[in-house]
């Protein structure tokens, strides 16, 4: 058997891609389901119903969603260009410290220009974080992902250290835990009475934005040539380096924003366990949605569903709460599968 | 000068150089996988979860009732299978080394977690094993058989691949698949042993956490360590004997670091001490970036006959 | 006479990628001792068929037969257990390795506890006397000449006792005296009892080497011909179908210089330099080829030209003004057309569209963009109007650029480079790998542009290809670059010696001219 590329895509392939992905992780994980004893479909059922089976479920499953578009839009910018950001996380950290210290207190501005400003701080510490993997990998050739991976254990440490020290909160009974961000920096609801909160439009408007920059402006041309084929990019005379840089400045940027909304929409403060690794996730969700950016919004909003879906499971059943995890790692390996099976098809011989 | 004294005193005491050791193992098992991974020109991310997939499957065995060498023959034999799956994805599908890599660490870190729940639901102190205990040798020879296993490894690896034909056969794949399919060997086969094998090492990294250094199982408990190694390999520039050095090198700045958080705990944060062996790879990355000369077919997918 | 028995018969082959037909049903047979030369244009289908042979390809139909046993398809290791050895045009050794770990790979049982490596170094080095192939089998590969690692190809295959060797475009990166040399070993191979294929376009060799020939045309094979009776009139029609006329250039007046190089020196971060002082003077309606055995600085100097790398000292000048710091970008807003010597990996990014590829110099350009967005009914109108110009068969500027043919993509880049009336045009390897259409319709362009005032700097490895276009020709060695020496004014074998490096003879020569 050989893999022989295939001249088109059909769009239809692309789409049926994820969706087979995600089937055949849910029918592997069935068999580990099964293992723990508890009926496979009444578990699934479950998950499904924890995650969009009332008005409840569905808003959470959108706030855990949040989030995850803007890590995974992170990740598919970077991707895109080839630029192996594994840093969401540390990045989702910086963007957040950077909420509670603006937003804490130190600027008395009224809301509709302390929000904004809260946003860019973080976004810009993000970007920044990400910044100097990129600086150091075209500078100096140093792989990024290493580099990513081990600045995400800096920033924890980072933050802890702040948390036990001069972001600590004097009222918080000795947790290690900051400030709450005052009230103008706070993201308004979306849904009274649920968690929901307008950091979802935010996030949709920057997954439609992006696709416009990715599709229409020269900026995306460039970032689509450099991902590409960097060596006839920089042969034509596109700015490479810079193009790289404003590409890390981009990613670190949306990763640094997911922190931000989740202090600003959702805790209010911030601790060590912000993130459930939505960093992490941010890879899987890009990648189930072939790193389009409007795709990153389902990808995101099923891979939240998933989690949100799991707790309620394994809160009714002996099944832990991990298989979540399980079920987006297994996603992502059947995704890359997939993927290529709409680039190749497989010939005899 | 009162740091430096404290340093000098904390360099001579032999207790520092068994701690050394003891912490440079799982450095040392999981820099000789990646390296084997990598010198046939398999980049493998996947070294995070096979380190923790290891140590919870080692961990696991043994608390099960099984002996100890058993717990890391089980260890191995995990770590060897979630290789045999980044192999497949990598080699003869020739996906991304990256993602898939990401993709197995995941699965290997989020099934460790799944399986311990399952199997101690309650457990809210880990359980514990009686583990490895060090020989009854003097000074920093005092360790345990993981450790002069992992020394006996460096020995065994450096010679397959110097000076065996099927070290020839993968460090070829890793520099010119093309050639070394020219020359009759099968470059998927070669690539899938090499990833194999070197990921039973990195789980044997994994299993000295759980049967050696500790006695139990924590979440988190990895901590990273995998993407030291990969640095490591990339400082070790993809020597087997320079591996143990730097994996060396790397615990005595740890240890050193631990025993100074001790002394100078209460002027700095001891977060700071915790930091430096990160900063410390991305130093040494840098500082050897430049001039690596890595495998040339290092991240390259082989597809046979494709023009 | 007998004639001495068959070592390999190939049946019927076929084989097709997509669309295309490389190979279609060609069956062939080589004895003992016979040294089969394998003709054609590029794109012929010489090499697949080798390929196929080599078992680094599956035939879709046919079978072959080694020593009167059939050949199972598809395994190298098949191949060479039968006696096959292959010696390929792109080197399939590693660099980092010696010489001898690339021989060795392979040749023993994995399994094996450790190396022989001694038996292996005395049976090399006794290869490499019986065959006049020196070689230093502990040196890397990477420090090796092109020639050194040529015969360590060939003694790769003699070392897996190999009885038919194939060789392919064995000369195309050597200097004519490397090639002669070449040739001397092949008949002491034969004498010794293998057979020998070799491949190449050039009729020279043919006549030189082989003792049958047989010709392949667009995938078929059109005729097997004893060398000795056939003659270069019937080889040519046969190969190109038909009267072979190749664009001759017009002798014109040159004008002013457009590109200067004064004392350029380019560093290369270890040992010697990519360019070593290198002066060169390229005026209007002049074509200047640069010749040389590849690696001599050949990249770098393409290089400097497209505005990727710089001068370390030394001044490089577009008509008069200095440009030795200029980007790619810059180099193109100055009148610089510039064709990259790897159209695959340096001129197209494969991904995106033709359109997409045709603007890629010029992008800023207020026709394809406003406030950053691009114009995409303009480009692609304009994608339309190249694709016209320069014949790129395409669906249509949608297309996806790596589905095109290797002739099709040259002509886009021609097409976004030749558009714009450039003063100054470098070509870099500008036909390697075209069929021979392709190949005229190229060398028609470039000598359009030298017609109509823009100066033309070819660096091909092609002597040929330079032979048919240059006014001037510099040979480059070593980083450095001889004078431009009127062409006419300098025999093949002259230039093959500068090739080699032997520039004693450059006064004479300069002097006669």
């Amino acid at each position: 058997m050989r893999l022989e590329p295939r001249e088109h895509t059909p769009l239809a392939a692309r789409l049926l891609a994820p969706v087979a992905a995600v089937a055949a992780a849910l029918a592997l994980c069935a068999l580990l389901v099964a293992w723990t004893g508890a009926p496979v479909l009444r578990a699934y059922g479950l998950l499904l119903e924890g995650a969009a089976g009332s008005r409840f479920a569905l808003t959470e499953t959108l706030t855990r969603a949040t989030p995850l578009i803007l890590t995974g839009l992170a990740a598919a910018v970077a991707f895109r260009a080839k630029l192996w950001n594994i840093g969401a996380e540390g990045q989702l950290y910086m963007g957040a410290l950077a909420a509670v210290v603006l937003g804490g207190g130190m600027l008395d501005l009224p809301a509709w220009l302390l929000l904004p400003t809260v946003m860019i701080a973080g976004a810009a510490a993000g970007g920044a974080t990400l910044l100097g993997p990129a600086v150091l990998k075209v500078r100096f050739g140093v792989d990024e992902v290493v580099t990513t991976l081990l600045l995400n254990f800096i920033v924890l440490l980072l933050v802890s250290m702040l948390l036990e020290g001069a972001l600590k909160d004097p009222m918080g009974m000795g947790w290690p835990q900051s400030a709450p961000v005052v009230e103008a920096a706070e993201l308004p609801k979306l849904v009274e009475r649920t968690r929901l909160h307008t950091g979802l439009l935010v996030a949709l408007g920057l997954s439609a934005l992006l696709w416009l920059i990715d599709t229409r402006s020269i900026w995306g041309y460039e970032n689509r040539a450099v991902g590409a084929n960097p060596r006839a990019a920089a042969f034509a005379g596109m700015p490479v380096t810079r193009v790289m840089l404003r590409t890390a400045l981009l990613s670190g940027g949306l990763a640094g924003l997911a922190g931000v909304i989740e202090v600003c929409g959702l805790k209010g403060y911030l601790t060590l366990d912000l993130s459930p690794g939505f960093g992490y996730s941010g890879i899987v969700v890009a990648m189930l949605a072939q790193l389009h950016p409007v795709g990153v919004v389902g990808a995101a909003v099923f891979i939240a569903g998933i989690f949100v879906g799991a707790d309620a499971m394994s809160r009714a059943m002996p099944v832990p709460n991990y298989i979540a995890d399980v079920l987006v790692a297994t996603s992502l390996l059947c995704m890359l599968v997939a993927g290529l099976l709409t680039r190749y098809r497989l010939r005899r011989g | 000068m009162e740091l430096f004294q404290t340093i000098l005193d904390i360099l001579v005491s032999a207790a520092f150089w068994t701690a050394v050791l003891r912490i440079a193992t799982p450095y040392i098992l999981g820099t000789l996988g990646e390296l084997l991974c990598e010198r046939a020109g398999v980049l493998n991310l996947g070294i995070e979860g096979i380190m923790t997939m290891g140590a919870m499957a080692g961990w696991m065995a043994v608390y099960q009732g099984a002996d100890l060498w058993t717990g890391v023959l089980v260890a191995a034999l995990c770590g060897g299978l979630m290789g045999l799956l980044h192999a497949t994805l990598t080699v003869p599908l020739g996906l991304s080394q990256h993602v898939a890599g990401i993709g197995v660490t995941l699965l290997g870190t989020s099934l460790s977690y799944f399986v311990y729940r399952l199997v101690l639901p309650q457990a809210s102190t880990p359980p514990t094993i009686e583990p490895f205990q060090p020989l009854a040798l003097p000074g920093a020879l005092a360790q345990t058989p993981m450790t002069y296993m992992a020394l006996i490894l460096v020995a065994v690896v450096a010679y397959v691949l110097y000076r065996t034909p099927v070290g020839l056969a993968v460090r070829m794949v890793g520099e010119n698949p093309a050639a070394a399919e020219a020359q009759g060997l099968s470059v998927t086969a070669v690539r899938i042993g090499a990833v194999v094998a070197g990921s039973a090492l990195m789980a044997l990294a994994g299993a000295f956490l759980t049967l050696s250094a500790f006695n139990a199982f924590f979440f988190n408990m990895v901590n990273g360590r995998g993407w030291i190694c990969i640095a490591l390999v990339v400082f070790a520039s993809w020597r087997p004997g320079k591996a143990l050095l730097g994996a060396v090198l790397f615990a005595a700045f740890d240890a050193l670091q631990l025993r100074l958080q001790q002394v100078a705990g209460g002027v700095l944060p001891y977060q700071l001490f915790l930091m430096m062996p990160y900063l410390l790879s991305i130093l040494a990355l840098v500082l050897v970036a430049r001039r690596a000369s890595y495998p040339r077919a290092l991240m390259i997918p082989y597809r046979k006959g494709e023009r | 006479m007998t004639s001495p028995p068959i070592v390999l018969r190939l049946s019927g082959i076929t084989k097709r990628f997509g669309p295309l037909v490389a190979n279609d049903s060609i069956s062939l047979t080589l004895h003992k001792g016979e040294v089969l030369a394998l003709l054609g244009e590029n794109g012929a289908g010489k090499t697949t068929l080798m390929n196929i042979l080599f078992g680094h390809y599956v035939a879709d139909e046919g079978t072959i037969e080694a020593f009167g046993q059939p050949l199972p398809p598809g395994s190298p290791r098949a191949a060479l257990a039968a006696g096959i050895g292959m010696v390929h045009q792109h080197f399939t050794l590693a660099d980092n390795l010696s010489v001898l770990d690339n021989i060795a790979v392979g040749t023993e049982s994995l399994w094996r506890p450790r190396s022989d490596r001694a038996a292996a170094k005395a049976k090399l080095l006794d290869l490499a006397r019986r065959f006049g192939l020196e070689v230093r089998p502990d040196a890397l590969v990477g420090d090796l000449s092109v020639g050194e690692r040529q015969r360590a190809e060939i003694l790769k295959a003699l070392y897996r006792d190999a009885r038919v060797l194939i060789l392919d475009e064995p000369t195309a990166v050597l200097t004519p005296q490397e090639s002669a040399s070449l040739f001397d070993t092949l008949r002491l191979l034969t004498a010794d009892g293998l057979a020998v294929v070799f491949i190449s376009h050039k009729m020279n060799e043919v006549f030189a080497a082989s003792d049958t020939v047989a010709v392949l045309r667009g995938g078929r094979l059109v005729a097997t011909r004893r060398t000795a009776e056939t003659d270069r009139e019937e080889l040519a029609e046969l190969m190109v179908g038909r009267a072979l006329k190749p664009p001759t250039p017009t002798p014109l007046e040159p004008g002013e210089p457009v590109l200067t190089l004064t004392g350029v020196t380019v560093a290369s971060g270890h040992g010697r330099p990519l360019l070593d002082g290198v002066d060169l003077t390229v005026r209007r309606r002049q074509i200047v080829g640069i010749a040389g055995v590849s690696g001599n600085g050949q990249t770098a100097l393409a290089e400097l030209v497209s505005g990727l790398i710089h001068p370390d000292s030394g001044t490089m000048a577009l008509k008069g003004e200095a440009a030795g710091n200029a980007s790619p970008a810059e180099m193109v807003r100055r009148g610089v057309a510039r064709i990259p010597e790897d159209r695959h990996a340096a001129g197209l990014v494969g991904a995106m569209a033709v359109w997409e590829n045709l603007i890629a110099e010029r992008y800023h350009d207020p026709a394809f963009q406003r406030f950053g967005l691009i114009r995409r009914g303009a480009a692609r109108a304009y994608a339309e109007e190249v694709i016209k110009a320069f014949d790129v068969r395409c669906p249509g500027p949608d297309a996806r650029t790596q589905l095109l043919s290797g002739g099709n993509m040259q002509k886009l880049i021609l097409g976004r480079t030749l558009a714009h009336g450039p003063d100054l045009i470098l070509a870099s390897q500008p036909t390697r790998g075209l069929d021979v259409g392709a190949v005229s319709y190229v060398h028609g362009r470039l000598l359009e542009a030298r017609a109509a005032g823009a100066g033309v700097l070819v660096i091909s490895e092609d002597l040929d290809e330079i032979l048919a276009l240059a006014d001037g020709i510099a040979v480059a060695y070593h980083g450095r670059l001889t004078p431009v020496l009127p062409h006419g004014r300098v025999s093949v074998r002259q230039l093959g010696l500068l090739m080699a490096g032997h520039w004693e003879i450059l006064p004479e020569i300069v002097d006669a001219a």
